[in-house]
């Protein structure tokens, strides 16, 4: 599951296309326009190259980091149907991660180098990862809520350019359709249930809510130079965009839960035929995403430690010197 | 009397899958590659699912729900045997126990296959078939880092050697095996043994892996008898904590 991909403000705009091969640049956009896949070893322009190794290394990164606050929660789901369902439901997430590094992979970074860009904090991560699943309501609500506004990313994504993360992004898809389903039953058992679970999945609800509204990236009026990444099919829908259509599939289907959302503002514009709502806290989301949010210190000492201890079997894994065995398949 | 001869051997299998399927369940996330993380959670799917179907079994005998029984327990009504409970510690020792104990659960569930009790022998059949990937997983993965580099060969001998007589008693005796041998129901703990030892040697030979002295053998006892390392009460406070929230809802 993922939002949308995290890009700086800050960083220059200016001179991306310096230096690229201008006819070899107009027929690698044309082929974009006539709706045509990039393939690994075609041409293609450095930025976009530079981006998309960005963006699939994001997705990649918060799919395994996103496995955490779920996990924690494999060992005390409440019987077998739940833990048999949330077992493989982030085992699936585990499975992304597998099939987006290798994607990445193809436009030359290796899994190798992503891991350790992640541990060191260079590269980012769905911010939303940095907030804790205090009960098992929060992890009922990131199933639901959360997955669904992966869906729309990644269904949006997934008719971009370039074709081994398109194709990788249909797989997504369809597992992450079936987390939504569960997500889903998942809270309306909660939300139909006792006081208890009523009061645990509101309170839980209550939580989420900034950070899902910070899940798709900053406002459209503050996140510059999408034009181009637009253009090459490397960004499917602004950030707004997204966020719109989320509220519009989901805020219906929350409110008939009986469930009250933190914004007293929340409505559907008559007008505008958009949802009006409190502009979210984007200092909030800037704190968080460099690194000063709840979790983000918890959640890199945890893979760090996942790969300092996994060290030894990954080096006996490259030594050339080993016995034959049976090949898995 | 039959029947509670069968609940014991009923017993003792699903609690040996619902805790080792638990163990394997944390490895999700913390893997020392993706693909184990995939594998061992495959794994502890499995043996949730055939730890239900055990239960479920017990239910038809009498006993109260299977999601009543597996987590509503304290540590003390468990009948696995101890090495089952015991932390993770590093992929090391994760893997040497899920490959001596996953050769023994293979080769139980392939003697059960023929039992006369035939509901037990119609869930074997299944569950034989799934545990063959299991153990295709642990030998792959025993062969490969027994001999690869001189740090993980020390590790997977230093885990053999601290997992030895935890994995014998994997085979504890219980008070039927007599009977349970002469109903054909199952064939018991000491046959099951010998072919354990038969079918890990050849693959702990290839690893270039020692099994300790017969001399030093010292099985830990106690599992079947619902006696437990300290390490058992809080993961089964751990699997029941949503439960308690609210005994009364439905979750």
């Amino acid at each position: 599951m993922y939002g949308n991909a995290y890009i700086d403000p800050n960083e220059k705009a200016n001179g991306i296309l310096a230096g690229e091969d201008p006819i070899k640049l107009k027929e690698f956009e044309n082929r974009i326009a006539r709706g045509e896949k990039i393939e690994p070893k075609d041409w293609m322009p450095k930025e976009y190259r530079k981006q998309l190794i960005r963006m699939i290394e994001q997705h990649a990164h918060s799919e395994i980091i996103g496995a955490l606050p779920e996990g924690t929660w494999i060992t005390r789901a409440p019987g077998f149907r739940r833990k048999m369902a949330l077992m493989a439901k982030v085992q699936d997430e585990v499975g992304h991660a597998q099939l987006l590094y290798s994607a990445a992979e193809t436009l030359g970074k290796s899994r190798e180098d992503m891991t350790n860009d992640l541990i060191i904090g260079k590269s980012k991560y769905s911010n939303v990862f940095n907030y804790p699943a205090f009960t098992w309501a929060d992890a009922c609500i990131i199933a639901w809520l959360i997955d669904a506004g992966a869906i729309i990313n990644q269904v949006a994504n997934a008719k971009g350019s370039y074709g081994p993360y398109c194709r990788a992004l249909d797989r997504i898809c369809t597992e992450e359709s079936f987390h939504l389903k569960y997500g889903h039953d998942n809270v309306v058992t909660l939300a139909t249930g006792t006081p208890i679970q009523r009061k645990m999945v509101q309170e839980a609800l209550t939580r989420w809510w900034p950070p899902i509204m910070h899940f798709f990236g900053p406002s459209d009026k503050i996140s510059q130079h999408s034009e181009i990444l637009m253009r090459w099919k490397v960004k499917m829908a602004s950030n707004d965009d997204m966020r719109q259509q989320f509220l519009n599939m989901y805020v219906p289907k929350i409110w008939d839960l009986g469930l009250v959302l933190p914004d007293p503002n929340l409505k559907l514009n008559e007008e505008t035929k958009k949802w009006d709502y409190t502009e979210p806290d984007w200092d909030e989301f800037k704190r968080v995403i460099n690194g000063g949010g709840p979790c983000n210190a918890e959640r890199l000492a945890v893979r760090r430690m996942a790969e300092e201890r996994g060290r030894w079997v990954r080096k006996a894994l490259l030594n050339k010197s080993e016995q034959y065995v049976t090949p898995l398949a | 009397m039959k029947t509670e001869a069968i609940k014991e051997l009923l017993y003792k299998m699903a609690d040996d899958l619902l805790i080792i399927g638990h163990r394997n369940s944390e490895w999700t996330g913390l893997g020392p590659i993706l693909e184990e993380d995939i594998a061992f959670s495959s794994m502890a799917q499995d043996k949730i699912g055939q730890s239900q179907a055990l239960f479920q079994l017990l239910h038809e005998l009498g006993e109260q729900e299977p999601d009543t029984v597996a987590f509503m327990r304290n540590a003390n009504q468990f009948h696995n045997a101890q090495f089952l409970e015991l932390p993770n510690g590093d992929y090391d020792f994760s893997l040497m126990r899920h490959f001596l104990y996953d050769v023994a659960d293979q080769l139980r569930f392939e003697m059960l296959a023929n039992s006369s009790y035939e509901p037990l022998a119609k869930v074997a059949r299944k569950v034989k078939g799934e545990l063959k990937y299991h153990v295709f997983h642990a030998n792959t993965w025993i062969t490969k880092l027994g001999a690869a580099t001189e740090e993980s060969h020390v590790r997977m001998q230093t885990a053999l050697n601290d997992s030895w007589n935890y994995a014998l008693g994997l085979f504890e005796e219980g008070p039927f095996e007599k009977q349970l041998a002469e109903e054909g129901i199952f064939e018991g703990e000491a046959a099951l043994q010998k072919r354990w030892l038969e079918t890990i040697t050849p693959v702990l030979d290839k690893a270039t892996l020692t099994i300790p002295a017969a001399s030093t053998w010292e099985p830990k006892l106690g599992g079947r008898n619902c006696f437990h390392t300290e390490h058992l009460q809080p993961l089964v406070e751990e699997m029941s904590e949503v439960f308690r929230v609210d005994p009364s809802a439905e979750w």
